[in-house]
């Protein structure tokens, strides 16, 4: 036997909580490199591409989506403690996603507006992002993440060295990329300056506003960018503070700036009573 | 083609259970519970248990375009399909006249999500179970090359989304009047070596899968897509049925109807007549309306001999999806040659208070969207009604009439077996709410 045998491959899983599945059809969507990355690392579990299934324990587990029924939050508890690196991808997973606007209503009403019979639906009231019950070792933002942010983290983890994420907003990516400012030329709404970069400063390339879906950047001046809006555009602050309340709304301090200008869109403050969709369902139901 | 002998059922204990575990190889979490009483399935129950999201509370309150990038979100895989069904219903309302180089880049776009959705599915997901391996990345040890070349076909999906929309999973410039940006013919014409190649690649496909042996599964479904006297459907067209609907897509409601089920996050969905399930997607598709099949795609749909079969063996809709590769693939290089950008890629509009609705077709099948809208263009109430949902019923009654053969099976191989005809109707469950834990009740 040699004396320095080949490193074991890390064992990683991919497991889903509640989301839309892109972040994890990112992993498979790597294409012509799918099958590199597959020879490094040894996939334990992944119900969306295998039938072969475990329970760990795991040197690498990436978790999709938010925490928002009692089932997921006994459950993320259970995988934390099999394993070792626990890595968060994506604006669900990182922040609670879209689904976490319910936060600012009443999770009753919004339940009792989609099905007729909300007795036969268990759900938590809040859809929360997996660093509120457990322990986080590295995240991926985005709705979805980025392909390259993906591979550099895989290669990190595979070589055993930090990842090298960059730390900018997307304004220094659109500057780099030497992409027009939506703002400045346009007076488009943006988020750009408080939103975290890595995507690549899509939005503005593609002729619109960044809507934050990579969340906000550490020490983010929200506050001068919503009196920027308001003051120097002439946006309404509600509607300014609903730029915000998208994909990464849950996270600080896009939060405390939805609350202080009137809080998220009527639809994530739903109250009582029904919605007359949810009364006519409700009716039918009844009916038979 | 070849056709499995069915085995001759084995006397089943009198009253049982059976659960199966989670299901794999689909999008989203979902389980299977059969009811046995008497030798004889009474019930096939697909439950659906992915988390509530509640999108159609999200959008209340909601401007069109802010709609348009919240819906993507309810599906990674199909984002597309729920753009497209959101954007055509306001433009209708508003009356927003969009330029015909606009309405061709969206074809295209939809082009590239049934390119990357369906290649995804009949390699990734679906071959794996003909060919015996519990995935592509198994299935990559043997037979290395091919799964390379799919890989390489579905990823000039991936980059025509990406140029059209920024991304591949929910792209950005599909906005209400247009698009936010409209790509360069140069752009375009950079893409045509890789879709050819793709179309290639997925011509050979189409003849491999029809060389496959197909479990043996006979029955009659109820099928319903779009239908559109000059194109296959994307877009646009008229709701048909195997039976004889034939219906403005607006009026989805008038047959149709959602229903909620016990044990299971995503609504049913059913026709009001009372005759229950019907099936969409590509069977659906290919079925009622082959005759506007690209030229390249009817060809493979010729002499592969699945016409038939793929009517009435939901196995054989992975010979379906082939031909609808063939389709995009062949569609996609098409609309790139006759490419002019748009002389107005963005139309202005006004809102105009109404009901906006409009169905499209999903690569799983039709989707409907409807939205009541204020004199603001802000969002009062919405309905979704995504494919699977619609597919549920179908696929529980054929499970009833395939577990009949598969009960006398071993429990793994009975698993297997039904997790493969699950499988076959490409079921979104993340989309419907919502994978699979077979459970048997023999009492």
């Amino acid at each position: 036997m040699a004396s320095s045998a080949a490193p074991a491959r890390p064992r990683v899983g991919v497991v889903k909580m509640a989301s839309c599945d892109g972040c994890q059809l990112t992993i498979l969507d790597l294409e012509e490199r799918l099958l590199d990355v597959t020879e490094r690392f040894e996939i334990l579990d992944f119900p969306e591409a295998s039938s072969a299934r475990s329970a760990g324990p795991f040197d690498v587990l990436f978790i999709e989506g938010s925490i928002s029924d009692p089932h997921q939050a006994e459950r993320i508890v259970e995988l934390r403690a099999r394993t070792r690196y626990l890595v968060t991808i994506g604006a669900c997973a990182t922040a609670g996603g879209i689904q976490a606007l319910r936060n600012w209503g009443d999770h009753a009403a919004f339940r009792d507006a989609v099905y007729a019979r909300p007795e036969w639906v268990a759900s938590l009231d809040r859809s929360l992002p997996v660093a509120d019950l457990v322990p986080v070792d590295a995240e991926l933002r985005g709705c979805p993440i980025d392909p390259d942010q993906l591979l550099e983290l895989l290669a990190a983890l595979a070589t055993g060295r930090r990842p090298q994420l960059r730390d900018e907003s997307v304004c220094q990516e659109c500057k780099r990329r030497g992409a027009v400012c939506v703002a400045v030329a346009k007076g488009v709404p943006c988020l750009g300056q408080v939103t975290q970069g890595g995507c690549g400063a899509i939005c503005p390339r593609y002729g619109r506003g960044c809507y934050g879906c990579f969340g906000p950047r550490e020490g983010a001046n929200v506050d001068g960018l919503l009196r920027h809006l308001t003051a120097d555009l002439g946006h309404d602050p509600a509607e300014a503070g609903r730029l915000l309340a998208g994909f990464t709304a849950w996270a600080q301090p896009f939060r405390s700036a939805i609350d202080a200008t009137g809080g998220a869109p009527e639809g994530s403050r739903r109250s009582l009573p029904m919605a007359p969709e949810a009364a006519r369902r409700a009716a039918q139901e009844g009916a038979r | 083609m070849t056709e499995r002998p069915t085995p001759t059922p084995a006397p089943v204990p009198e009253d049982r259970t059976y659960a199966v575990g989670e299901l794999t190889r689909v999008e989203g979490e979902g389980s299977l519970h059969l009811v046995v009483r008497g030798g004889e399935i009474v019930e096939a129950r697909l439950g659906i248990f992915e988390a509530p999201r509640y999108f159609e509370a999200l959008v209340v309150d909601r401007t069109p375009d802010e709609v348009i990038d919240i819906v993507a979100r309810i599906c990674g895989i199909c984002p597309v399909a729920y753009q497209m069904s959101a954007v055509h219903a306001f433009e209708d309302l508003f009356g927003v006249a969009i330029d015909p180089s606009v309405r061709a880049l969206r074809r295209l776009l939809y082009c590239g999500e049934w390119i990357e959705s369906h290649a995804l599915h009949i390699w990734l997901l679906h071959a794996p179970d003909f060919l015996g391996y519990p995935s592509a990345i198994a299935m990559a040890a043997d037979h290395r090359e091919r799964v390379e070349a799919a890989l390489r076909a579905k990823k000039a999906g991936n980059d025509l989304l990406r140029l059209l929309g920024g991304r591949p999973i929910h792209p950005v410039s599909v906005r209400v009047g247009g698009w936010s940006r409209a790509p360069r013919r140069s752009e375009l014409l950079a893409l045509r070596p890789a879709l050819a190649d793709g179309l290639a690649i997925a011509q050979e496909t189409t003849r491999f899968v029809a060389s496959l042996p197909m479990p043996a599964f006979a029955r009659e479904p109820r099928l319903v897509s779009l239908r559109h006297p000059d194109e296959y459907p994307f877009n646009h067209g008229r709701i048909v049925s195997s039976d004889g609907i034939d219906i403005p897509m607006a009026d989805w409601r008038s047959i149709f109807e959602e229903h909620q089920v016990e044990g299971s996050n995503a609504l049913h969905a059913r026709t009001l007549d009372g005759k229950g399930a019907y099936l969409l997607g590509p069977a659906a598709r290919v079925t009622l309306t082959g005759g506007t099949l690209h030229p390249l795609a009817r060809e493979a749909l010729d002499q592969s001999g699945f016409a038939e079969l793929i009517r009435t063996n939901i196995y054989a809709s992975i010979v379906a999806r082939g031909v609808e590769l063939i389709h995009a693939y062949a569609e996609a290089l098409d609309l790139i040659d006759a490419y002019v950008p748009p002389s107005v890629p963005l139309a202005a509009w006004e809102p105009r208070a109404g009901v906006a609705a409009w169905a499209t077709e999903a690569p799983r099948g039709l989707l409907f969207h409807r939205y009541v809208v204020d004199d603001r263009g802000r969002i009062r109430e919405a309905q979704i009604v995504p494919p699977t949902s619609q597919n549920q019923a179908a696929i529980e009654a054929d499970l009833v009439v395939a577990a009949r053969e598969v009960l006398a099976l071993p429990h793994a191989e009975a698993t297997h077996r039904l997790e493969q005809m699950i499988r076959s109707y490409d079921p979104c469950i993340s989309c419907a709410t919502h994978f699979l834990d077979l459970t048997i009740d023999r009492a």
